[in-house]
């Protein structure tokens, strides 16, 4: 099903005009009010008359990640704090965590984006979604709920967690679609039967599973134990949350809502875009967002964009493959956004524990498990083992106070992490993706 | 009056222990008492041994963390009841061990304590009042 046919299906021409001039309009409005913006144009020389069309968009700035982290809270926001309806923040980099708002238009838009990814999937206004990403400052659970009320489907606003009531209420409400992290189904599969209940025997048609990678191997297994369409979707906080793009029915790749979200594919090293359907590094311009507009931003998502039209239906969103890779050194476990740099920052905090160390990431039972190694150098080595444990737990709970979820912190022997020359090897991912 | 021990972190892999005590014997080191504290992860290997300072460095050397840390020896006599004489008046006193091991010396009837204190110096005030005997280092090192 298609939310709506009118702009999911616009000719290309038509939708180039409407990116057009609501890049003409972004950029009158950054420009006017939002310090940061103005500043950086005004050093390349740039004024907003110089953008006439969607063409223009290379000449303008990249926006990225740090940039957010240096306006922090509220500097790069475009609207008095009284047009702001919703603020959420996920984990930072270097501690602060990245902030992100909405007026009362961006709640619209981000409803209506959810609401074309949860028909686009098959769901329905018949559907009752039963919505297991977490409500909080985490965008997932709140998009989703938005999107469920959009398209006028029933919302069980059950959130993470609480494997065993969500089952109840899987079998007592009759709940048709889940949303969760693909891990999540896994884990929640593997409950289920210990619970004798067989998944693939659930009311569930449909998973919109997304927050973290994973493959086509991951899929087809969700598929047969749960017996269900298992589809996949993208987002961002920076750029709404869930809703950049989704899979349509045919799964052959996901559409972007490029009327909303303008998709560019750049070389990471030149800026330069790539050829149609190459890969590079997926950066967007919010064209109509009005708390938290962002001009090209670096999201360090490697995909390829197809714009050819799509095998399955009538959609003319272009369609993004599958999220190949990074250009930095972020991870995702458990739908949060790791940086090994944020690990480091806190150990330069506990007093004398060395820099050195290793995050070893696994899947067991379908969850994602993450183990920091912290050498043990003199300036920390105690005798006495209760001092040991004491230092592995002052580390333990300022990781997880950073990032959100939980570690397990391994001592090692001094100099059994690798030495590198250049990039020190700081990860060892061990789930099969 | 107070004893040199050296502190050694061990992660749990096997054959690591096994790599201090060859270490330790191709350098001609004795050791002179052990013990050995063990969590899931890691372990702390406590030696008591004749040449502080050699080991130290052959172990720092390979790589291992080392620490010396000050501990008491003290002599109780080899029969029921040695070992709580020196509880007793440990409690009595009000000081806080933070942890011990024994050994028996062979060539007299005593029996030997190493005990590591929170304040070393309380104790030595406290043992000595109660005439307990506090092997120096010397005697530790050689026996």
């Amino acid at each position: 099903m298609i939310f709506n046919e009118k702009e999911e299906c616009m000719l290309p021409d038509e939708m180039k005009e409407l990116q057009s001039n609501r890049l003409k309009n972004l950029v009158n409005r950054v420009y006017e009010r939002v310090p940061f913006y103005k500043k950086k144009f005004d050093e390349i020389g740039l004024k907003p008359e110089h953008i006439q069309s969607i063409d223009d968009i290379e000449k303008l700035p990249f926006t990225k990640k740090v940039d957010l982290r240096d306006n922090y809270p509220f500097k790069l926001f475009a609207v008095p704090m009284e047009e702001i309806l919703e603020i959420h923040a996920s984990s930072g980099t270097t501690g602060k965590p990245t902030v992100v708002a909405y007026t009362k238009n961006d709640i619209k838009l981000w409803s209506t984006v959810m609401a074309r990814t949860i028909a686009g999937v098959g769901g329905t206004s018949k559907d009752i979604v039963q919505n297991a990403y977490g409500y909080g400052l985490f965008t997932g659970g709140l998009g989703v709920h938005y999107g469920a009320l959009e398209l006028g489907a029933a919302v069980v606003p059950v959130s993470s967690g609480g494997t065993k009531r969500q089952l109840m209420l899987m079998q007592d409400f009759k709940t048709t679609i889940l949303t969760c992290t693909p891990s999540y189904a896994l884990f929640m599969a593997e409950e289920a039967r210990e619970m004798g209940i067989d998944p693939a025997k659930t009311s569930i048609r449909i998973g919109i599973l997304g927050a973290e990678p994973w493959s086509d191997g991951m899929r087809k297994e969700i598929e047969k134990i749960w017996n269900i369409q298992a589809m996949d979707i993208y987002g961002l906080s920076e750029i709404i949350g869930p809703g950049v793009s989704f899979e349509c029915q045919g799964k052959c790749g996901l559409h972007i809502s490029s009327d909303f979200f303008y998709p560019e594919v750049i070389d990471p090293k030149t800026g330069k875009h790539v050829e149609e359907g190459e890969k590079g590094e997926l950066v967007i311009t919010t064209l109509t967002k009005e708390a938290l507009p962002l001009i090209r931003y670096k999201i360090g998502d490697i995909v390829s964009l197809d714009y050819s039209p799509c095998p399955e239906c009538k959609r003319t969103l272009p369609r993004m493959s599958k999220v190949a890779g990074r250009t930095d050194d972020m991870i995702i476990i458990r739908g949060v956004n790791v940086f090994p740099s944020q690990i480091e920052t806190v150990l330069l905090q506990v007093e004398g524990a060395e820099p050195h160390y290793l995050i070893v990431v696994d899947r067991q039972h379908s969850m994602d498990i993450m183990e920091v190694q912290v050498e043990v150098n003199e300036k920390v080595f105690s005798d006495e083992v209760k001092n040991l444990e004491n230092l592995s737990g002052k580390i333990k709970k300022e990781i997880e106070s950073v990032l959100g979820i939980m570690v397990n912190i391994k001592l090692v022997e001094p100099k059994t992490i690798e030495r590198s020359m250049g990039k020190a090897k700081r990860v060892i991912d061990k789930r099969k993706l | 009056m107070k004893l040199k021990q050296l502190s050694i972190f061990i992660e749990n892999r096997s054959g690591r222990l096994a790599e201090i005590a060859k270490l330790l014997y191709e350098q001609n080191i004795n050791i002179r008492a052990l013990s050995l504290a063990d969590t899931a992860d890691f372990g702390i290997l406590r030696l008591i041994v004749n040449d502080i300072a050699k080991a130290h460095d052959i172990l720092k050397e390979a790589n291992f963390t080392v620490n010396e840390t000050e501990v008491l020896a003290v002599e109780v006599p080899d029969k029921p009841g040695g070992l709580n004489g020196i509880l007793g008046i440990l409690s009595e006193e009000n000081i806080n061990l933070e942890y011990m091991y024994a050994f028996v010396e062979k060539s007299f009837d005593k029996a030997i304590l190493v005990l590591r204190f929170e304040n070393i110096e309380k104790a030595i005030e406290a043992l000595k009042k109660h005439d307990i005997n506090i092997l120096s280092g010397e005697q530790v090192y050689n026996l």
